[in-house]
């Protein structure tokens, strides 16, 4: 193959589909040469076949709709459940915080209340 | 399977993802029915296996039930379900580190729909098809999903890049070095064939 063909051939799986004109140059090296028109039409079909393949379906196992609905669902409990678990874990820590500020609370009630009797005049 | 009949008749897919998105499970499910051929037939054509392509299309419609409050209708839903498999099937083959070799009796037969409607264009393009098809399982996983999502799906460079996280330019690139690969494995034998003869 003539260098100059080598070197459009390269370019040609890019150009083949490309909305951007072709170089000037090698537009007219394809227009006068068979091997490149030979190549280039090749790519084509290339292209018109894969975009046929487009309208053939392939046939899954049958059980593959069942399983994945059942993988959306299943998914679907695990979130339920850990959110179930947060908002229990949340009202837990809720809880605990609360009964320590309470406790926390009445101690310093308890030391302003036995300081202050411990200042009176007796 | 039934359809899913309204008032008017069956219910169109575009009525179904607007009910997917307020939450409705049901109107998920019947989109799931109408779209998982397509979206097995991607995979097998991503991953070149039945068994990966199950995998893919059971986390493709999970990821989309997920995220379908995010499907804002620009784009087709078959558009954004081929993203997300796209996305799902580079997940699967980065589980799979160790490439694996496809014997031709496990991927299943093609059901041709359009090409069967006309008997003359299916025995003319039969062979052609089924070349191109054992070629791209020949395609390595990198340069198969530009191929598939490129030519065979419509996809833009830019939809293609951001779904298997690479720049606009490595696409460019992967296609074309696919193009050239699939070109080398379809015609390259026969015309050495053609050279002894």
């Amino acid at each position: 193959m003539p260098t100059q063909c080598e070197e459009i051939a390269a370019l040609l799986p890019q150009v083949v589909d490309s909305d951007e004109p072709i170089d000037l140059p090698v537009r007219r090296h394809v227009e006068s040469c068979l091997r490149c028109q030979a190549e280039l039409a090749r790519y084509r079909r290339m292209l018109r076949g894969l975009q046929l393949l487009r309208t053939q379906y392939l046939e899954p196992a049958p059980g593959l709709l069942a399983a994945t609905l059942a993988t959306i669902t299943a998914a679907g409990e695990r979130r339920a459940v850990t959110s179930v678990l947060t908002r229990r874990r949340l009202a837990y820590a809720g809880a605990v915080a609360g009964a320590v500020a309470a406790a926390g609370t009445t101690t310093v009630a308890l030391v302003v209340a036995r300081a202050r009797r411990r200042t009176l005049p007796i | 399977m039934a359809p899913v009949s309204g008032a008017s008749g069956p219910i169109d897919l575009a009525e179904l993802v607007a009910a997917a998105r307020e939450g409705d499970r049901g109107a998920f499910d019947e989109i799931v029915r109408r779209t998982y051929v397509d979206t097995y037939t991607l995979a097998v054509r991503l991953t070149a296996s039945e068994e990966d392509a199950q995998d893919v299309v059971q986390e493709a419609y999970l990821r989309a039930w997920k995220g379908i409050r995010r499907f804002r209708g620009e784009a087709q839903f078959s558009t954004w379900m081929y993203r997300i498999t796209s996305n799902a099937a580079a997940t699967q083959h980065g589980k799979r580190r160790r490439h694996r070799t496809v014997g031709l009796d496990e991927v299943a037969d093609p059901v041709e729909t359009e090409v069967a409607l006309h008997p003359e264009m299916a025995t003319e393009n039969h062979e052609l098809l089924a070349r191109l098809a054992a070629a791209l399982d020949e395609l390595p996983p990198r340069l198969r999903s530009l191929v598939v999502l490129k030519d065979i799906y419509g996809l833009s460079h830019e939809a293609i890049a951001e779904e298997l996280g690479i720049s606009v330019t490595a696409a460019k690139v992967r296609l074309h070095r696919g193009r050239k690969r699939m070109r080398d494995l379809l015609y390259e034998e026969a015309e050495r064939h053609a050279d002894a003869v």
